[in-house]
């Protein structure tokens, strides 16, 4: 049986990355595993990058 | 090991046969009422067959997903757009971006052929061409690196299909966002909580996208709740202004002047950068809708609200008062998104193949998503059908139709066949905090009020006007987002294509370029809409088969696409796949246009209003108000007469182009031209 709180913990992982409340963590987990040596964007720029990338193509439907 | 396998086979028959007797029950009930959970157990039911067994079938056997292949998210991956991500988080993004209001107006309107031919023409045509639309572009385009549906169309096709595809969904982002933006007019026309609550969302989005920026960036969680705490209370707030003469006032505003403020807003907000208004909106109008479809569908289970709306109405002859047409071809039309919508393949080629990890996640997101989108539509449905029928065509006709006061609307509704009093519509829209309910055409106004009665009456009686409100501003927060984002996409195109004639032009950040760009877009949709707000017919009638027939078309090209891959791609056997849907869609498409081209029933025919109206003009039958606004409404209907049949043209040639080279490439004349990426192994666990 998991605890109360572990089973919290799944839940609110899960809430956050359907979220995209943990992008930017996600973002630098994948830099370091992935592209070691690039430093990373910081959390402000990164959001920023993101909103640009995002809505310049048709993201929305009917 | 065979114990499991007798079990699941045991569970699959349970499935169908809960599925083929909710259906058939549907089909043959013949009662004064029918409960709405049959309903879910038919879409669920379905849902899950066609999931299980079909797209099992197309992806293992037709597509061959190969999961050692390494995805465009593997091998292109930037840590950006190109990135392996988890499948349920790639579903819920996909889900996000292809759910919108046209799965939840379109049922609405097309309730008025009864509830039987909406409803299983949404099953059916989802599991059989939505989702397979989708996922068979997901997949075409996750094997070609991502690319665009015009990328594709120019593969495939040739250059003359890649502007079909970009003129095509140019056309109907215009036809769309009028559409949708007349929906929220016309809900907030002389409606001061609607319109001050609908106000008040932008500088909550405002606050929130400071939040987001510069207070903590990134923190989607936090500020979307106090952006949702903000927004309920922007809803409460409403009723104190709404119950104070002078507050109310200045939000007591007619469908003019709403028309003039949302094409201006429209303008401003695709030119303000996207951090400050645009994506704070947009999630939170991302969470509100999943939450209101999460609890629409619960409240629904709880319930258990009886259908008042009959298996099929009268107006199947094509006589309808909400829009005209029988029910072939218009009930498929009408209803577009909710049962296969061409606005998805953009998605299913743009965002979302760049983000699959495993090429097997295909089936899970292109087919799951639409099937779930399918299940919005079922829902709106239900909403309204449970409303009185006479209460449904009181509130969704126009005044045009039925006549302007109370007496004599219901009189002609209750001589329909759908009985209602001219006191049962003042108790209902007293109830929902409004003055009137009449002729509150768009579908939004009676969608919330089958909303309303479904969450007051599930979750706490005497909050039906708290309810109503709150469904008009959901509905409204995501509407403005796609005014909003639709605007900003379409200037991208217009200036691409205007860079082409003069470099200058086609620079996104170079300000008088931004600024005719997003004009002319902003002019192109806002046209449409004011010639709807100032047609007593209420405009309604004239854009939603506009933007069906566009919408379906897109799809009809998507597919065309889809078809001529698996011709050249060894998938021949298999073409029906995308074939059988892409023949259907032509075909209705072009049975459609033929009929508003050609028809001569000025009801009906674009061509044959304009006459009948310029008659009328000329006779002088009309009132002095209308004849004022006759010469525009004319040149309109005339100018969707002709933009009709540049619709069908490029359908037509966009198919024979296909079709001549899917021949000459069966008939050996042109040699196979490969256009997958290669194989590379997958190095994902």
């Amino acid at each position: 049986m998991r605890s109360l709180h572990a089973r919290w913990q799944i839940l609110w992982s899960a809430l956050r990355t359907l979220t995209g409340d943990d992008a930017y963590d996600r973002y630098v987990r994948h830099v370091h595993a992935r592209h070691p040596g690039t430093p990373p964007l910081d959390r402000q720029a990164f959001y920023a990058a993101e909103l640009d990338r995002r809505w310049e193509q048709v993201n929305r439907c009917c | 090991m065979a114990n499991g396998k007798l079990m699941r086979a045991a569970g699959w028959t349970a499935i169908a046969l809960a599925g083929a007797s909710a259906l058939g029950g549907i089909a043959l009930h013949r009662g004064e009422t029918i409960n709405a959970l049959w309903f879910v157990v038919a879409a669920v039911c379905t849902y899950l067959l066609g999931y299980r067994f079909y797209s099992g079938w197309i992806a293992a056997r037709v597509c061959r997903l190969d999961a050692t292949r390494a995805t465009p998210a593997e091998r292109l991956d930037n840590g950006r757009d190109f990135m392996p991500t988890h499948r349920s988080i790639v579903f819920g993004h996909h889900f996000a971006a292809i759910a919108g209001a046209g799965p939840l107006i379109g049922p609405t309107l097309a309730a008025q052929f009864g509830y039987l031919p909406g409803t299983l023409w949404l099953l059916v045509g989802a599991v059989l061409a939505g989702c397979v639309q989708d996922m068979l572009v997901l997949f075409c385009s996750t094997r070609r690196d991502g690319r665009s549906l015009a990328h594709l169309a120019r593969d495939e096709l040739g250059r003359f299909g890649a502007s079909a595809a970009t003129i095509g969904t140019l056309f109907i982002m215009i036809i769309l966002m009028a559409v949708l933006a007349l929906v929220v007019v016309k809900a907030m026309a002389h409606s001061p909580w609607s319109t001050s609550t609908v106000f008040a969302t932008i500088p909550i989005a405002i606050v929130v996208g400071i939040y987001l920026r510069h207070v903590r960036p990134g923190r989607v969680m936090e500020a979307t709740a106090i952006g949702v705490a903000l927004l309920l209370g922007a809803v409460a707030a409403g009723g104190w202004v709404d119950s104070h003469p002078a507050v109310r006032a200045w939000f007591d505003l007619d469908a003019r002047a709403l028309a003039w403020f949302v094409i201006v807003y429209g303008l401003v907000a695709a030119i303000l950068p996207v951090w400050l208004l645009l994506a704070p909106r947009d999630y939170l109008s991302t969470f509100i809708k999943l939450g209101v479809v999460f609890l629409l569908a619960i409240a629904i289970c709880v319930l258990q609200p009886d259908v008042r709306m009959p298996a099929f109405t009268r107006f199947i002859d094509g006589t309808g008062p909400i829009f005209s047409g029988t029910l072939f071809p218009f009930l498929f039309i009408t209803l577009a998104c909710g049962a296969i919508s061409g606005f998805h393949a953009l998605v299913a080629s743009g965002t979302t193949p760049k983000l699959i990890a495993r090429e097997t996640d295909v089936r899970m997101v292109g087919y799951g998503s639409m099937a779930l989108e399918s299940f919005v539509a079922i829902m709106a449905l239900i909403a309204a059908c449970v409303l009185d029928p006479g209460v449904y065509f009181a509130i969704n006709t126009a005044a045009g139709v039925v006549g302007g006061d109370p007496v004599t609307a219901t009189a002609t509704i209750t001589s329909w066949g759908f009985p209602v009093e001219p006191a049962q519509m003042e108790a209902l829209a007293a109830s929902m905090g409004e003055a009137t309910l009449y002729g509150r055409t768009g579908g939004a106004p009676s969608l919330a009020v089958g909303m309303a009665h479904i969450f007051g009456s599930a979750f706490g009686e005497g909050l039906f006007a708290i309810w109503y409100h709150f469904a008009i501003m959901f509905e409204a927060i995501f509407i403005l987002t796609v005014l909003d984002a639709g605007t900003r996409v379409g200037r991208f195109m217009v200036q691409d294509a205007l860079g082409s004639l003069w470099a200058p032009l086609g620079r996104t950040s170079w300000y008088p370029s931004v600024w005719i760009a997003s004009i002319l877009v902003c002019a192109g949709w806002g046209y449409f809409l004011y010639i709807g707000v100032i047609d007593p017919n209420g405009g309604i009638n004239i854009l939603w088969p506009l933007f069906g027939m566009a919408n379906q078309m897109l799809a009809a090209i998507a597919l065309a696409v889809v078809t001529a891959i698996f011709v050249k791609s060894g998938r021949l056997r298999h073409a029906w796949v995308p074939g059988a849907p892409l023949a259907w869609l032509v075909t209705v498409t072009s049975v459609a246009a033929w009929q508003k081209i050609f028809s001569d029933d000025p009801r009906m025919g674009f061509f044959a209003a304009a006459r009948d109206l310029a008659d009328k003009l000329a006779a002088g039958m009309l009132s002095p108000e209308r004849a004022a606004v006759a010469p525009k409404l004319i040149f309109n209907q005339q100018l969707d007469g002709w933009l009709t049949v540049v619709l069908l043209i490029i359908v037509w040639t966009i198919v024979i182009d296909m079709a001549r080279g899917c021949w000459k490439h069966v008939s050996g004349r042109r040699p196979a031209r490969d256009t997958e990426a290669p194989y590379v192994a997958t190095q994902l666990s």
